[in-house]
C-alpha cells in the first residue's frame, strides 16, 4: 500500500539544545549547517550536504508535506540532481513523463512541439508530479542519512549573526530556544519568514491577474501532454493550461483575469462548470484541490548575507509558466551544497560562497526574464500587444517562424553560467579561432550520453558529480597513461580530482590503464559528439556536474590553475603566481 | 548593417497600391490583424535584430515628433 503523502505528519520532538541555559552551554556544539524549511530546496540542500559527510540540521515550522499538489512539473536537470541524491529513479517511476507540448488557439491545435528532439539522454525533458511526493520521497531519501537531523515544528523566530556564528532563536511547542551554526540556509518559501525577521526584501513585479487551479481526478481522454489554449471558447479572453499527473489526476489552470473575485471563483458551484465547459459532457470527475493565486517576478538583491544564504522562492520568485519555480529552487540547492561542503571542509575560501550568490542571482535573472516575457505574451496588457499576439498565433497555423514566437511559457532549462568567475575560458587558437564548437562551453551543465562503464549500459551523467572531475578523450589502445596518472595525482589542498577516460565504443578493456582511473565506452558515439570531444581533449568538471574549463591537450599546471579558479582561489595562488610571472616578463 | 532608408522598392506606386489594397473591405480591427502579420513576416524576413531595432525606433520618433511639432515639409523628400 502507497504512502498517503497528503496525510502525512512528522512528530515534533524536542531536541539537546532545548535544555541548554544559553547558546553553546551544556557542550552543544555550534552546527557547521543549518537549513530553515523542508520544502523540495531545502530538502534537496540537506541530502547532499549530509552526502557529502556535512551534519546538518533542517528545520520547519510545521509537521506535513505540501498542501496540494503546487510544483507539479520537474525538469530533466532537477531529475538528474535528484538521481544524485540518491531518489531520482523513484520519482521517474512514480511522474507522468511528458516531452510533447501543444498549442491551441480558440478551437484549433496550432502546433506542437518535442522538448527533447534527440535521443541519447536518460531523463526526460520533464516528469509531472504532485510536490507532496517529491517532498516525500526526498524526506524519505534524508531518513537513510544518520548525519541529517529534520525538526519538525521548529520555526524560526529570529536571527543574529556575531562573527563566525549564527545564532536562531527558534521557537517550539516548549518553547524557545537558541541554535547556533557556522552557515544558515534559508528555503523558507516564497514568503520567508526568516528574510522578514533579517528585514530584507524581495523586489520586482506583481501581475495584475488572476489564476484558477482545479486539480482534478478523472479517467480522461487526454494523452500525456501539456495542452495550452489561447482564448478558447470555454474561457474566453483567457488561457487555459492542462497536465496530467499520477494517480489519474490532472492539472487544470484557468486564467480568471484581475477582476475576479478570489474567493468565490474557489466554490465548487463556480468550478466545476469550467470544467465541465472545457472536458464536455459525460465525463465524470472529481474535486481533489482548488486555488486561486496571483504572482509576481521579483529576487533580493543579493542572496548572501554573510553566513546567511538564501535559496528558492525565499530569494527569487517567477511565475509559474515555464516551471522554472521549484526547479531553478533545486538547482540553487545543488549550486550551494557543494561549495558550502568544501568551504566547511578549509578546502576552499569562504569567497567560493560569494559565487553561489552570482551564479545563483544571474540564473534568477535569467528566469525572471524567460518569466516575464511569458506573462507579457499569456496576458497582453494592451490592446495592441494583443493584436500582435492573435496575429503570432494566426500565423503560428501555417508558419514555422511565428511558433518560435508563441510563448505560452519558455519551460525550464538550467542557466548557463557564462560569466562565472570560477570559469577558465577557452583559450583560442593560433588563428584566434575557437578551439570547441557544440554547447558544452564552460559554465554549461553537463549533457548526458550513454555510455558503457564495464561493459554496462550507464548514463554518463549518473557516474559524474559530488566531486572535481577530469574528463579526458582517448583513442582505443592508445591511452594518455601519463595524463592520466598525473591527472590522477593532482590535488589541490584537500581537494581531489577523479580522473576518467572516454575511450570509443568496444574500447573498454585497457590493459595498461592507472588504476583508479575509470574507463567510459563512447557506446554511441554521442559523448564525444555533445562534447566535441578529440583524443587528448581534457574536460574538468564541477561536483554539480557543470564545465568549469577544458583544453584539447593535457596541461598540469593549466588544470591545477583551473581547479583553484573553481575553488574560489582566484587571486592568489597558482593563477596569480602566473599572471604575476606574465606581468615579470612583459617588463 | 544599418537600415537602408535609401529608395530601394523596385516598383514603389505598386508596392503602396498593393499595400492599400490589402486592407480592401476590412473592418478596423480587421486591418489592425493584417498589419500586425504584415510586420511579422516582414520581421522574420529581415532577421536582423539591430536593424529592426532601428526600424522600430524611426517608427516610434516619428508618431512622438508628430505629437509635439506639426510636420515640417522635408524638402529632400519632396525633390
Amino acid at each position: 500500500m502507497e504512502t498517503n503523502y497528503q496525510a502525512c505528519t512528522f512528530a515534533y520532538q524536542p531536541c539537546a539544545e532545548q535544555s541548554a541555559p544559553r547558546p553553546g552551554a551544556g557542550g552543544h556544539p555550534v552546527h557547521p549547517v543549518v537549513v530553515i524549511g523542508a520544502g523540495p530546496v531545502g530538502l534537496a540542500t540537506a541530502i547532499d550536504l549530509a552526502q557529502q559527510g556535512v551534519p546538518v540540521v533542517l528545520l520547519d515550522d510545521d509537521c506535513t508535506l505540501s498542501t496540494g499538489s503546487r510544483a507539479i512539473c520537474f525538469a530533466k536537470r532537477t531529475l538528474e540532481i535528484f538521481d544524485r541524491l540518491g531518489c531520482g529513479q523513484r520519482m521517474v517511476d512514480k511522474g507522468v513523463s511528458w516531452n510533447v507540448g501543444k498549442i491551441f488557439f480558440d478551437q484549433e491545435l496550432v502546433y506542437s512541439f518535442d522538448l527533447l528532439p534527440e535521443c541519447g539522454h536518460g531523463r526526460p525533458a520533464f516528469i509531472n508530479l504532485q510536490q507532496y511526493y517529491v517532498e516525500g520521497y526526498l524526506v524519505e531519501r534524508a531518513a537513510e542519512l544518520a548525519n541529517l537531523a529534520i525538526r519538525w515544528k521548529h520555526r524560526v523566530a529570529g536571527l543574529t549573526q556575531d562573527g563566525d556564528v549564527v545564532t536562531l532563536d527558534v521557537e517550539t511547542p516548549d518553547g524557545n530556544y537558541a541554535l547556533q551554526a557556522r552557515y544558515v540556509v534559508v528555503a523558507d518559501g516564497a514568503r520567508s519568514p526568516v528574510r522578514h525577521a533579517m528585514g530584507l526584501e524581495s523586489k520586482g513585479r506583481v501581475f495584475h491577474d488572476r489564476f484558477l487551479i482545479a486539480d482534478v481526478k478523472m479517467a480522461a481522454p487526454f494523452p500525456s501532454e501539456r495542452w495550452f489554449w489561447f482564448d478558447p471558447p470555454f474561457n474566453r479572453n483567457q488561457s487555459v493550461l492542462v497536465h496530467r499527473q499520477p494517480d489519474n489526476v490532472w492539472r487544470i489552470d484557468f486564467q480568471l483575469g484581475w477582476d475576479a473575485d478570489p474567493e468565490l471563483e474557489k466554490e465548487p458551484e463556480r468550478v466545476i462548470p469550467r470544467i465541465q465547459a472545457l472536458l464536455g459532457d459525460g465525463v465524470e470527475f472529481a474535486l481533489e484541490w482548488v486555488s486561486v493565486y496571483t504572482f509576481s517576478c521579483q529576487r533580493m538583491d543579493r542572496f548572501r548575507h554573510g553566513r546567511v544564504l538564501f535559496a528558492g522562492d525565499a530569494a527569487h520568485r517567477v511565475s509559474p509558466f515555464g516551471a522554472r519555480g521549484a526547479n531553478s529552487g533545486v538547482q540553487d540547492a545543488e549550486n550551494l551544497a557543494w561549495k558550502l561542503g568544501l568551504v566547511l571542509a578549509g578546502s576552499a575560501p569562504d569567497a567560493l560562497l560569494d559565487s553561489y550568490a552570482s551564479e545563483r542571482e544571474h540564473a534568477a535573472d535569467e528566469n525572471i526574464r524567460h518569466s516575464t516575457r511569458s506573462t507579457d505574451f499569456i496576458t497582453p496588457k494592451t490592446p495592441v500587444s494583443r493584436v500582435f499576439r492573435d496575429a503570432v498565433l494566426t500565423l503560428a497555423r501555417q508558419h514555422g517562424f511565428a511558433r518560435q514566437l508563441v510563448n505560452s511559457g519558455r519551460l525550464s532549462v538550467p542557466a548557463v553560467l557564462h560569466a562565472s568567475p570560477l570559469n577558465t575560458p577557452d583559450a583560442a587558437d593560433e588563428q584566434g579561432e575557437a578551439k570547441f564548437a557544440g554547447l558544452m562551453v564552460p559554465g554549461t551543465s553537463c549533457a548526458d550520453a550513454p555510455v558503457k562503464v564495464d561493459g554496462q549500459a550507464a548514463w554518463l551523467l549518473r557516474q559524474l558529480g559530488n566531486q572535481f572531475t577530469a574528463m579526458v578523450f582517448a583513442d582505443a589502445g592508445a591511452l594518455p597513461a601519463p595524463a592520466l596518472t598525473a591527472l590522477q595525482t593532482l590535488a589541490c589542498g584537500q581537494v581531489r580530482l577523479a580522473v576518467l577516460c572516454v575511450v570509443p565504443a568496444g574500447g573498454g578493456e585497457m590493459p595498461g590503464a592507472p588504476t583508479g582511473v575509470r574507463l567510459f565506452e563512447d557506446s554511441e558515439g554521442l559523448l564525444a559528439r555533445r562534447y566535441d570531444g578529440r583524443p587528448g581533449t581534457v574536460y574538468l568538471l564541477r561536483p554539480d556536474q557543470h564545465v568549469c574549463a577544458r583544453w584539447r591537450a593535457f596541461d598540469a599546471g593549466q588544470v591545477q590553475a583551473a581547479l583553484r579558479r573553481a575553488l574560489g582561489w582566484q587571486e592568489d595562488g597558482a593563477a596569480g603566481d602566473e599572471r604575476i610571472a606574465a606581468a615579470t616578463a612583459e617588463a | 548593417m544599418p537600415l537602408n532608408t535609401q529608395p530601394n522598392l523596385t516598383r514603389p506606386d505598386d508596392f503602396y497600391e498593393a499595400l492599400i489594397d490589402m486592407h480592401r473591405d476590412l473592418s478596423d480591427a480587421q486591418s489592425q490583424s493584417a498589419n500586425a502579420q504584415l510586420i511579422l513576416l516582414l520581421a522574420n524576413h529581415i532577421g536582423d535584430l539591430a536593424i529592426l531595432q532601428e526600424a522600430m525606433e524611426f517608427a516610434r520618433a516619428g508618431v512622438l515628433a508628430r505629437a509635439v511639432v506639426q510636420p515640417a515639409t522635408d524638402p529632400a523628400a519632396a525633390a
